[in-house]
């Protein structure tokens, strides 16, 4: 009887080690619905002048989940419908929304100062911050995520417009790149992908 | 001029009058609001155009006295970046019609010569390619706004 089962014990400790390791790593990965690019994007990272003024960096934002969206405030149209599409899910995913911030880059740094910005951010969502820089650390950034904007030329009496990417980027509490929504994109996936972001994460 | 002749003139008024009655004539507008952005920053301007005729009709533009220009403009996302042109005019078939919503037509308002407050309404001239005009309240909409509201 006694050489019949040696291995139970073992196997049994084996058993229960493995349930606890994988507890604990979480190495399922997350059912996310939008594009996922965990892995395949760079982590969040820049040194910008916020909407207050103030010098910050990807660093300030440890510990939130981070919606970045590249834009300008003399588009009338496709940048404000985002921002009010965002500020519905933010809305939707009520208290939770506390652990998440909107950075709207501005790829149009001349006119947007930090004061445009901040009037412009704060009508749409108080957890929006507005971004700007110097011309070549936007352009750091726009293309640390592959994303473009070119300024069309000038109408002549001082306008032009600029078309730029239409992407959100999603990254998580960590700074690590998680999803990429599009215009094309529901509003519901996007709410459901966050959801499961800010409920994972550590407390803020 | 004699009696008859008189008659014969006026009834040729009145069929030139009815073959030629203008697209402002036969256009309804519905939903129009305007999505207002703090300060000084240009506006967007939206609305449904219903034509009622046998005969498409074309938008090609329009202004206000509340703005200093107002021009006709189409948002577009194509490989994934988002762009805004100039248009010209915007047809509105025959007994259809065409939107000018977020994220493709709409109208650009460019420098409020008062500050546009949500709440406000604001007359805007819709002109069609025949030279005719039609005067529109447009309802102003605070910036997170999706829709022309209640």
């Amino acid at each position: 009887m006694k050489s019949r089962y040696p291995l139970r014990p073992a196997l049994l400790l084996l058993l229960v080690l493995g349930l606890l390791l994988g507890g604990c790593q979480r190495v399922q990965p997350l059912p996310l619905r939008l594009t996922n690019v965990t892995g395949h994007m760079p982590t969040l990272a820049f040194t910008l002048t916020d909407d207050q003024g103030k010098t910050v960096s990807a660093s300030d934002f440890r510990g939130k989940v981070v919606l970045l969206y590249f834009g300008y405030t003399h588009c009338p149209d496709v940048c404000p419908l985002t921002l009010a599409h965002l500020h519905v899910v933010m809305q939707r995913l009520g208290k939770l929304a506390d652990g998440a911030r909107i950075l709207f880059v501005s790829v149009d740094p001349t006119r947007d100062t930090p004061a445009v910005l901040h009037a412009y951010v704060n009508a749409f969502d108080p957890r929006a911050v507005g971004l700007t820089g110097s011309a070549s650390d936007i352009e750091t950034l726009v293309k640390r995520y592959r994303a473009s904007f070119t300024r069309e030329p000038s109408t002549g009496d001082g306008n032009y417009e600029v078309s730029h990417s239409s992407a959100i980027y999603v990254f998580d509490r960590d700074g690590n790149p998680r999803v990429l929504a599009t215009p094309a994109d529901s509003q519901d996936d996007l709410v459901h992908d966050l959801h499961l972001l800010l409920d994972t994460g550590v407390a803020p | 001029m004699k009696p008859r002749s008189m008659t014969l003139l006026l009834a040729g008024l009145l069929l030139a009058g009815g073959v030629h009655a203008t697209a402002a004539e036969h256009v309804h507008a519905r939903h129009a609001w305007i999505r207002v952005l703090p300060g000084s920053l240009p506006a967007s301007a939206y609305v449904t155009l219903e034509n009622g005729s046998d005969q498409a009709v074309a938008l090609s533009g329009a202004s206000s006295t509340a703005y200093a220009e107002v021009m006709l403009h189409r948002s577009s996302t194509a490989g994934g970046m988002s762009r805004m042109t100039m248009v010209d005019s915007l047809e509105i078939p025959a007994h259809g019609k065409a939107v000018l919503a977020p994220a493709g037509y709409h109208l650009m308002l460019m420098q409020a010569r008062k500050p546009v407050k949500p709440g406000d309404t604001i007359a805007v001239l819709l002109k069609f390619a025949d030279g005719s005009t039609l005067a529109t309240d447009f309802i102003a909409r605070p910036a997170n706004a999706l829709d022309a509201g209640p």
